[in-house]
């Protein structure tokens, strides 16, 4: 039996409201399918169920605010009796507790209804094909587990409370159910450092669901949401950053020629160049992709590469192209067309927001040089190309004009050092003067 | 068709690949990227609608000329003739 529970989407949210279900009592689920829609601080995302078998139940109501990991359904899995009107507790179920985190066991999504580290449920072969991954097993930092007996909170809120030496006990909680928020957990450093009693928080970090209107951005929320997983970076992960120009004469020649004998549909722009030759580094430098939690760096054994893409109003998301690294360069531009309209559109899909082994992020046509960029944990390095521009560059023993890019690397040192970044780099600069074969 | 046709039609494409904009407010002289914040992937979107809707494939080399509404409507309206 399988409690389908409110996933965690990203490394600081806290809380998601159900706008949508898509299932029924007695419909039929398979691994993939999507049954949910969950708004967050980056918009509404479908929710996709990570087992087969048949809905036993929904538990959550349209328009609940719930803290990740609340348990929202119970789907019957193949060949299991049905069940009694079980109370939802999935910790006590050896077997259950294996399916109450469908996306992102490994990252922040261990709940207080949990005993011991969950893990992720192992990605087989789906409706899409899922190569294999190393399961990362949530290995327990301090914060992120909630100690028995105390009242449920979000991990975000107990990594909080860690660093502001707040025992959670003491904490009052104005999430859903009682539980605490990292608000509440602030609220509660204050009135401790005030000595007073607490005043309420003003804060609106983690709490947007709980605003009413219509489903969709709220940016204030977003950027909240935009700081707090940027801070919790720079506060926890070692950057460094190399940067490299590379020429990109050949690739902009072969690109426009390439083009020109092609309708709109069929045309790829270079950002699609840039994804493919990152994830093939990428896959030759092991150490820039991955995933650092509980402590150690696991690198992944497929390459997929979370995409930057800028949301129009403000605010930024980097949904995943899984396996990018595999594609033809037609099969990643039709991918990353199909993610910027859903983006726009307001529709990703939960796997997207966490499946992402490396990030790129590029300023297009119209930016700035060059990008150093924060890196989204628990992924371990983002590359960003700068906006290419026609200028002066050697080439033997002359001066001609060509157009370049400037790449710039941010990398987790507790994952690789500078030899490993600047191989990388290199192996971006190989392949983009050969754009024909990526 | 008519260069309000084409403009009703240009505007209609724009709106649908950057949901937010509303083509009532949308000026003629507006960039698509300098003012409305068109990204290329938004724009190559728009060339590839306008293919679809007006026949007009608009080769890489000419999307200056489609920069602005008003800019736009010149173009399609002489490519459309």
């Amino acid at each position: 039996m399988g409690v389908f529970a409110m996933p965690s989407l990203g490394a600081d949210m806290e809380a998601g409201k159900l706008v949508e279900w898509l299932i029924a009592p007695g419909d039929r689920v398979n691994r993939g399918d999507v049954i949910a829609v969950v708004e967050t601080q980056k918009g509404a995302i479908e929710i996709e169920c990570f087992e087969a078998g048949v809905v036993e139940r929904l538990d959550a109501a349209i328009g609940a605010t719930l803290p990740v990991g609340t348990p929202m359904a119970l789907i019957r899995g193949d060949g299991e009796a049905a069940a009694g009107p079980a109370s939802a507790e999935p910790g006590a179920h050896p077997e259950a507790r294996e399916s109450v985190v469908p996306a992102t066991a490994g990252r922040s999504a261990a709940t207080a209804h949990e005993g011991p580290a969950p893990t992720r449920p192992a990605p087989e072969a789906a409706a899409a094909p899922r190569p294999p991954m190393p399961v990362p097993v949530a290995g327990a930092p301090q914060p992120s587990l909630p100690a028995a007996g105390a009242p449920p909170s979000s991990p975000a809120a107990r990594a909080r409370a860690v660093e502001l030496g707040i025992a959670l006990g003491t904490v009052r909680g104005s999430g859903p159910g009682g539980s605490i928020l990292i608000a509440d957990v602030e609220a509660a450093a204050r009135s401790a450092e005030a000595s007073a009693s607490a005043a309420p928080s003003a804060e609106p970090a983690g709490t947007p669901a709980s605003r009413p209107g219509k489903p969709g951005l709220d940016l204030g929320a977003m950027r909240a949401a935009i700081a707090a997983a940027m801070s919790r970076s720079k506060r926890e992960i070692p950057h460094y950053y190399l940067s490299q120009t590379i020429d990109l004469q050949a690739a902009t020649d072969w690109l426009a020629a390439r083009n020109a004998a092609r309708p709109p549909a069929e045309r790829l722009l270079m950002g699609a160049l840039f994804v493919k030759a990152a994830a093939l580094a990428a896959r030759e430098v092991p150490e820039v992709n991955g995933h650092h939690e509980g402590g150690a760096f696991r690198p992944a054994t497929a390459v997929h590469a979370g995409v930057a893409v800028a949301m129009r109003g403000g605010g930024l998301i980097a949904p995943a192209i899984r396996d990018a690294d595999q594609l033809s360069l037609d099969a990643l531009m039709a991918a990353m067309r199909d993610l910027v309209e859903r983006v726009r559109a307001g529709r990703l899909r939960g796997s997207e927001m966490t499946d992402g082994t490396v990030t790129v992020s590029s300023l297009g046509e119209r930016g700035a040089d060059s990008l150093t960029g924060v890196i989204y944990p628990p992924q371990v390095a983002l590359v960003g190309f700068g906006t290419p521009a026609r200028r002066p560059w050697v080439m033997g023993d002359s001066v001609v004009p060509r157009t370049l890019v400037t790449v710039t690397l941010a990398a987790d040192h507790r994952a690789s050092d500078g030899r490993q970044g600047a191989r990388f780099l290199a192996g971006i600069d190989r392949l983009m003067q050969d754009p024909e074969g990526l | 068709m008519t260069p309000e046709e084409i403009r009703s039609a240009f505007l209609a494409e724009l709106v649908r690949v950057a949901p937010d904009l509303d083509a009532d407010t949308i000026g003629g002289g507006d960039h698509l990227q300098d003012d409305l914040g068109l990204d290329s992937m938004d724009v190559l979107n728009l060339v590839t609608a306008l293919h679809k809707r007006l026949g007009v494939a608009i080769p890489e080399a000419d999307y200056p000329r489609i920069a602005t509404p008003d800019a736009a409507v010149a173009y399609l309206s002489e490519a459309m003739r």
